[in-house]
């Protein structure tokens, strides 16, 4: 148990730490890259909690995915960071009291909410179960929320298209193919006989 | 020594508050404010994953990959909307963003 509670409190500690520099870092490369720790540490977290499944499609989507997508661009603009960042002392001091203010907040009432509200009654985080942590989310995934899962995908599909239409430009000088010009074609237009008086070739 | 599931909310709550901090002060940089976000929706995950565990039913795992789709999605399309900004403007200060006001 001893060890459990360490392994929580390194995962936890390197989850904050990084997400802190994702904010705070002078170079987008480098937010980007602890962004992928701080993920990396959420999904470790999630393997403690015991579910697994949900950790594993964390590092495939964010690590592989996300974090990929968001270093490709921002490698790919070529924009001033530094000149990004001049607000950043400005807005220090009220960005800290909001953030602190909040934090206070949100962890005195999950506290109170952790021992007296719904979730107060069980304490044994791990139920020894012979289904799987997938097989369970599964079970549950393609009966009763089988719509919602089409959804979430109808989503993803409409996210795919819109990133596709918004990035995609033609080029004006290259000739692209016109499928409705070829199938249009016929012999009268796309042929010429011409008649060739012998030792004299084609003209023009 | 018990890790209970206040611990978690905890970290969730941090994690929250920092993404909320990180927009406050990179107001200018469209990027960090949309790892701001991403950090924001993984705090809300963490919430659900935890309650999930600690209340021993599985609906709000199922809950949190709907999160994880939507928060894919947003960066996708979020990231597509930067670069055609970037490409009309050769900017990405978000200040300058009022191209659409009348």
């Amino acid at each position: 148990m001893a060890l459990l509670a360490i392994a929580f409190y390194v995962l936890a500690a390197v989850t904050v730490a990084s997400a802190f520099a994702v904010v705070s870092a002078r170079n987008p490369v480098h937010s980007v890259l602890f962004l992928i720790l701080s993920f990396f540490s959420a999904a470790g977290l999630f393997v403690l909690l015991g579910a697994e499944f949900l950790a594993m499609l964390l590092v495939v989507v964010y690590v592989g995915a996300v974090a990929v997508l968001f270093l490709f661009v921002v490698m790919m603009l070529d924009v001033d960071f530094a000149q990004l960042r001049q607000g950043f002392a400005r807005y220090m001091p009220l960005g800290g009291l909001v953030a602190g203010v909040l934090a206070v907040e949100m962890i005195v009432v999950s506290a109170s909410v952790a021992t007296h509200g719904a979730a107060g009654r069980n304490d044994a985080a791990f139920v020894a179960t012979d289904v799987t942590n997938a097989e369970s989310i599964g079970r549950v995934l393609y009966t009763d929320y089988v719509y919602f899962f089409q959804a979430a995908g109808l989503v993803l599909l409409v996210a795919m298209i819109g990133a596709i239409v918004l990035t995609l430009r033609h080029k004006p000088g290259v000739r692209r193919q016109v499928i409705a010009d070829q199938v249009a074609r016929n012999p009268r237009t796309g042929m010429r006989v011409v008649a060739i008086k012998s030792g004299e070739g084609i003209g023009e | 020594m018990t890790i209970g599931l206040h611990h978690y909310l905890a970290v969730a709550a941090i994690l929250f508050t920092i993404g909320v901090f990180g927009i406050f002060v990179n107001r200018k940089n469209v990027i960090v404010i949309l790892m701001s976000i991403e950090l924001i929706l993984l705090a809300v995950n963490i919430n659900l994953v935890a309650f999930s565990v600690y209340l021993h039913n599985v609906v709000g795992q199922i809950f949190a990959m709907f999160v994880l789709t939507v928060a894919a999605a947003e960066a996708a399309v979020g990231l597509a909307i930067l670069v055609t900004f970037f490409r009309n403007r050769g900017d990405i200060a978000v200040d300058d963003a009022s191209m659409m006001k009348g």
